[in-house]
């Protein structure tokens, strides 16, 4: 299976290649040894222009250590992020034109506004610090107040307190698009979000995404919400990607156990639709004692021999699916069942 | 529990250094050759040779403090220039007096705090509560030493009832003693009663308003047992409050003490300042924050041993 | 689909009421807090504009008037131990008294305040070692050690107002530092800086603006502290030194009187609860005007 719509010939919006980040938790110097938190290893995607990658997987996975990585908020370990085909440099000049181009909208909408200033002041702050001067961005600030939904003469002067959780972060949108970036990242943006709430900033997002030819990774635990809005999806366990591909063809035909186990707890409206594959059990291992081998083996109902001793490791170009039963030279006694 | 200790005790051991750093470079502080310093003016040239070696003042700074810090581990505090006697010494004789007063107005301190405390926070929103809060906050907000002065002109000059200063001779019946020390008591317990009071008040509050009591009331569990739960939860509070209080009650004492011309350690930095002793006020110093530094050490000890609920991470 | 152009209206939008004006407003609605205010307005006003209010000389006293009693013809207040007129001598007393609790707690406030922000906003080594020396000054009570330095220093009243500022600093820094601590870990901070902020900038616009509340309350309950340890420190010699009028030093001279004339004896003190006991009580009623969401 080959994987066609990756475009090759446009460098795509945000590329991540072998990202790797361990947290280091110290000791105390009695006898406590210091621990490392392996929150995200070897993670590698590209996101091309227009489109939309869902990252999706259980809390705890990585994902939002995820999206601080890719908005250089934490410095990875190892690995490489570019910005349109360009590596990112860590310089601090380079970073601040990165951030004019990477934005991204946080899961609590009350938590990301300052309390202290008003929605129009929230909104302003971003271009006022790259120069552009008040009154043009107090322009944009309206403008951008009114586009997603919020009438700007009675909402600029508010104070975040005043606004309901859905305009809360229609604000966060405005503000994420104030710079005028390429992408967006969206970490469980519309998850504290009431349904019906979130039907229509999911409608905002689409259409502001062809407006402004933005690029979106969307963070989310929600399969039915990144099934909507993704072209891409990015399946995390433990800090890895365990398989990725177009939306279709993962929700349609997952091939990892932990995507399959993932789509059949999911709530689906169709009774016929609802599959009979075992819902997956216990909790994920901590990130601190890694298994030696797949790290989802603990859990797998296929895990054998081999899942136990061995990672899978992806080589480069194969289907991007993290699993010995997706290689038939792997040794796995399914592994020719699966293909 | 014993790793929890343990560790307390070696977070002290760089507290306790520090707290010795400080007291040392008081010297250093003091305008003029630490030797004038240190000495009386009149003293002859023997002697300036005599400390100057005992004290290494020809020898870099941290040798110096090496030396102090050995003497005063050897319980040797210096010479006060005032009396010529040792500051071991002086302050041997001072302590007992200090001590005494601030232990009974802790005692007193804990009763009326727990009590009001209690009260108010039973009673929350009424006159009752009011009229303890404002005690409270006043007893917070009081100087101390006018209190002194308030307490000597109501008790003392118009009702003759306890002598105003001093602390009688040596000999005198237990009452007489005693009678010496209740003003200085009275004086001293204010702060920390207003303090345990305050506490006290938003705990049983708290522990009121909380799911649990309802669960117990519920259960049927009558008033005197909630209120017996409610005193057991507030008691360790109390405790560490006063714990601590003890401590600023001990190194506050140098204004009560002054007010009433109480012959402890406050009397004896008064006295070191006036007559600017810088060997006496810096031993008395070092006393007094050590015992303020031991003092938060046992309150931090204890604590987690009356209320578990305390982290002894 | 288009966005619309948006003209901007002449007239100002709806704004509405900031944080600020709203913990005022419910300030002003809290009885108790107003009475603190006006008490402290009083006697603010009265030490500032004490020469329009007296014609006494301060330091001048005549000998045959020495310790009249309150209501004496032309002493309302009576006169000192050295015939001073008394309310004279407090209002002019309460200039140095004032300056001398208010201006440590400013100066602790400017310089604990920004070893604390500090502290917060960068954390790791720079965090540690500042907290770390805030804790050995937390190792002495505090009037201890203020006495401890204006002693080591000797008397005079800059050498007390060192002494009561480097008192005061550790317990701001405390206080801003874990409110910074606090403001630094939200996401509207991450938000900041994931559009490229500066780290002054951030603390600027986001990390003041939220920890002022809680730096607030408590700089007003310090000043009811320092008012006591300041002219504590006068009170044992440390600070103001005769003839000057101040509150504290005021109380110690005139413990001679304590039997001829004890209300006079006392009257200084007065003073010294009335302020110490408005900053407190008003401390507490920001606190509870400042609780809001």
């Amino acid at each position: 299976m080959t994987d066609q719509s990756l475009p090759s010939h446009a460098a795509p919006a945000l590329s991540a290649s072998s990202l790797n980040k361990t947290f280091t938790v110290r000791g105390n110097g009695l006898g406590k040894p210091a621990r490392h938190v392996h929150a995200v290893s070897d993670f590698s995607f590209d996101l091309p222009t227009g489109s939309t990658l869902g990252i999706v997987g259980e809390s705890g996975c990585g994902k939002s250590t995820t999206a601080r990585l890719l908005m250089h908020l934490v410095e990875p370990d190892s690995g490489q992020i570019r910005l349109s085909g360009e590596p990112v440099g860590t310089a601090k000049r380079d970073l601040k034109q990165f951030r004019r181009k990477v934005q991204m909208v946080f899961q609590d909408s009350s938590a990301s506004l300052n309390p202290r200033l008003t929605i129009e002041q929230s909104i302003t702050f971003a271009p006022m610090v790259h120069g552009v001067s008040a009154k043009e961005a107090r322009e944009t600030a309206w403008r951008l107040l009114d586009r997603v939904g919020l009438d700007p003469a009675r909402f600029a002067g508010r104070y975040p307190h005043e606004l309901s959780g859905g305009q809360r972060q229609r604000v966060n949108i405005a503000r994420a698009l104030a710079l005028n970036p390429k992408v967006v990242i969206f970490d469980e943006a519309v998850s504290a979000l009431d349904k019906s709430v979130e039907a229509q900033v999911l409608n905002l997002l689409n259409e502001l995404k062809a407006e402004f030819g933005l690029s979106y990774i969307f963070i989310s635990h929600d399969l039915n919400v990144v099934r909507y809005i993704s072209d891409h999806v990015l399946v995390m366990y433990l800090g890895q990607v365990v398989e990725q591909g177009p939306v279709e063809q993962i929700y349609a035909a997952p091939r990892h156990p932990y995507t399959r186990a993932l789509l059949a707890s999911m709530p689906s409206a169709d009774p016929d639709q609802r599959t009979m594959a075992a819902p997956i059990s216990g909790d994920p291992p901590s990130p601190i004692d890694l298994p030696p081998g797949c790290r989802f083996a603990p859990r797998c109902a296929f895990a054998e021999g081999i899942c136990n001793t061995m990672p899978y490791e992806l080589r480069h170009g194969d289907a991007r699916v993290r699993c010995h039963i997706s290689d038939p030279q792997s040794g796995h006694s399914k592994a020719e069942a699966a293909q | 529990m014993l790793g929890y200790i343990l560790k307390r005790l070696l977070y002290a051991v760089p507290v306790t250094l520090a707290v010795s750093i400080i007291c040392f470079s008081l010297v250093q502080l003091a305008p003029g050759d630490p030797l004038t310093v240190v000495l009386p003016a009149d003293a002859s040239q023997e002697i300036v040779d005599q400390t100057r070696a005992r004290y290494g003042l020809d020898k870099p700074l941290p040798t110096q403090y090496l030396l102090w810090l050995g003497n005063v581990l050897q319980g040797d505090l210096g010479t006060s220039i005032a009396s010529g006697r040792s500051v071991a010494s002086e302050i041997g004789h001072a302590i007992g007096y200090t001590l005494s007063v601030a232990v009974l107005a802790c005692l007193l301190a804990l009763v009326v705090g727990l009590a009001l405390g209690l009260v108010a926070g039973y009673a929350m929103g009424s006159p009752v509560d009011k009229l303890a809060s404002a005690t409270a906050i006043s007893g917070v907000s009081v100087p101390h030493y006018w209190l002194g002065i308030v307490l000597v002109v109501f008790f003392s000059v118009k009702l003759g009832w306890f002598p105003a200063m001093g602390a009688g001779r040596s000999g005198q019946s237990l009452g007489d003693a005693l009678s010496f020390m209740i003003l200085p008591v009275l004086t001293m317990a204010a702060m920390p009663a207003g303090i345990i009071t305050r506490s006290v008040r938003a705990l049983v509050a708290e522990k009121l308003g909380q799911e649990f009591v309802t669960a117990l009331r519920a259960k049927g569990m009558t008033s005197p047992q909630i209120f017996a739960h409610v005193v057991k939860n507030a008691a360790p509070t109390a405790l560490a409050v006063i714990g601590v209080q003890m401590g600023y009650l001990m190194a506050g004492s140098i204004l009560v003490e002054t007010v009433f011309a109480w012959p402890g350690t406050g009397l004896l930095l008064n006295n070191a300042i006036l007559t600017r002793d810088i060997p006496l006020l810096q031993g008395t110093i070092l006393v007094l924050a050590l015992i303020f530094v031991a003092l938060n050490l046992i309150v931090d000890i204890l604590q987690p041993l009356f209320d578990p609920r305390i982290q002894r991470a | 689909m288009t966005v619309s152009e948006i003209t901007l209206p002449t007239t100002q939008p709806t704004r509405s009421q900031g944080y600020w004006s709203n913990v005022w407003h419910k300030l002003l609605r809290d009885r108790v807090s107003v009475a603190c205010m006006i008490v402290l307005a009083l006697i603010i006003l009265s030490a500032i504009f004490a020469p329009l209010l007296t014609s006494y000389d301060p330091a001048v006293g005549s000998v045959v008037q020495r310790l009249k009693p309150p209501f004496t013809e032309g002493y309302i207040l009576g006169t000192d131990e050295l015939g001073r007129d008394m309310l004279t001598r407090l209002l002019y007393g309460g200039r140095m008294s004032l300056i001398m609790g208010i201006l440590p707690v400013l100066l602790a406030l400017v310089i604990g305040g920004t070893l604390g922000t500090v502290a917060g906003f960068v954390g790791g080594w720079t965090n540690t070692i500042i907290m770390r020396a805030t804790d050995v000054v937390f190792a002495f009570p505090s009037i201890l050690l203020a006495v401890a330095i204006a002693g080591a220093l000797g008397s005079g009243l800059l050498n007390a107002l060192i002494a009561l500022t480097v008192v005061l600093i550790p317990p701001m820094v405390r206080v801003t530092e874990s409110a910074t601590t606090q403001v630094r870990s939200l996401d509207f901070v991450e938000a900041a800086r994931a559009s490229g902020a500066g780290g002054l900038t951030i603390i600027r616009v986001h990390i003041l603006g939220n920890i002022l509340a809680p730096v607030v309350v408590y700089a007003t309950s310090l000043l009811s502290v320092a008012i006591i340890m300041s002219a504590g420190l006068s009170f044992i010699g440390l600070g103001a030194k005769p003839p000057t009028p101040e509150w504290g030093l005021m109380l110690n001279t005139l413990r001679s009187a304590i039997y001829s004339q004890p209300l006079i004896a006392a009257l200084p003190g007065v003073f010294i609860f009335a302020v110490s006991l408005s900053f407190n009580l008003l401390s507490d009623g920001l606190r509870s005007a400042m609780d809001m969401s």
